[in-house]
């Protein structure tokens, strides 16, 4: 849908945005972007990841998935008794598992988005409703996605200790609070400075100061080389480029969709 | 909270009070927070279930996602 409608473009008169509807546009935004993420992953993350589970199973050690669990692992993998079986057949865990993932990701993220929209709308610059949907969609993935994944790369079954997953979840999840904290302390900044020095400018500051904070605080937190040998470096590519192709696709899908949805809502209650 | 009057005039539809976000906000927050803990890190470095069903069952959308699996 392009940004400019001949038709439609003229402003509702009496509408007004409630809270309520935009969770509800969220949630809708959410379920169509955990599908398209579904489908997305389906088609070119699983055959990535079922081949680092065949190379994981050759014998490369680590962890496995069901069939056997290491006793003593640093994280919690299940009782002893559950050793032998798996609980889920991993047939299910490619498609029916992936789907009810990516859409109770979908609608939860899709639930914070509108939230985040409600609070940006009408206080970042005098972007419109859907220009502000897509605004939020690009600048979350930015944030939440792609800076916390140039720090700590998404990694397929087979790479990554068992020892550390305490130490790489806490630092995954604190780089995308502190790079979310930082982009939003960077808008604040540039809204700030816009009467003073100017919109462009402004936003330059703000976009330069994220870039160089995150930059420097990613450099400082530990890293992860735990790659084993003889990994493929394509397959570890192939899936890290999946990764990312999902996330995209999911945010995307949000922001679009909340957008049309958003869009339709307000026009409609001008006609009303 | 007159925060319509600070609004800048081109935009159609006025923003929302932050007062009328909030409650919402926080609610619904928790509730999507709780979702996105479940896929991308129940038992994994923390369980409240105890077992591998929940992490099984989303296991390939929690790597796909990018979160640290095992």
């Amino acid at each position: 849908m392009p940004l400019t409608d001949t038709e439609t473009d003229a402003p509702p008169v009496a509408a007004t945005l409630s809270v309520r509807s935009l969770l509800v546009w969220g949630l809708l935004a959410g379920l169509v972007g955990g599908l398209l993420a579904f489908g997305f992953a389906s088609a070119f993350g699983e055959p990535s990841v079922e081949r680092s589970i065949a190379i994981e199973e050759a014998g490369s050690g680590g962890h496995s998935h069901g069939e056997e669990h290491a006793t003593g692992d640093a994280h919690d993998h299940g009782a002893p008794a559950e050793e032998e079986e798996e609980v889920v057949s991993r047939a299910f865990q490619s498609t029916g598992g992936l789907g009810i993932g990516a859409v109770a990701y979908g609608l939860g993220l899709g639930g914070l988005f509108s939230l985040a929209f409600a609070f940006a709308y009408g206080r970042v610059g005098s972007l419109s409703p859907r220009a502000t949907s897509l605004a939020v969609a690009g600048l979350g993935y930015l944030a939440v996605v792609l800076v916390p994944f140039l720090t700590y790369p998404a990694n397929p079954p087979a790479v990554g200790n068992p020892d550390t997953i305490g130490d790489r979840t806490g630092l995954f999840f604190g780089m995308v609070a502190i790079s979310l904290a930082l982009l939003v302390s960077a808008v604040a900044t540039a809204r700030a400075l816009a009467p003073r020095i100017g919109g462009w400018w402004s936003t330059v500051v703000g976009g330069v100061g994220y870039a160089v904070v995150v930059t420097v605080i990613a450099k400082l937190l530990p890293t992860f080389q735990e790659v084993p040998d003889g990994f493929p470096g394509s397959l570890l590519w192939e899936f890290r480029i999946a990764s990312l192709g999902t996330s995209a696709v999911l945010w995307s899908g949000i922001g679009i969709t909340f957008a049309a949805l958003l869009h339709r809502g307000l026009t409609r209650t001008r006609v009303a | 909270m007159a925060l319509a009057a600070a609004i800048p005039t081109a935009l159609p539809v006025p923003a929302i009070p932050v007062r009328q976000i909030l409650p919402y906000a926080v609610f619904a927050g928790i509730i999507s927070l709780i979702a996105l803990y479940f896929v991308g890190a129940e038992q994994g470095a923390l369980a409240v279930f105890e077992g591998t069903t929940v992490h099984e069952l989303v296991h390939d959308a929690r790597h796909l996602l990018g979160f640290p699996c095992h």
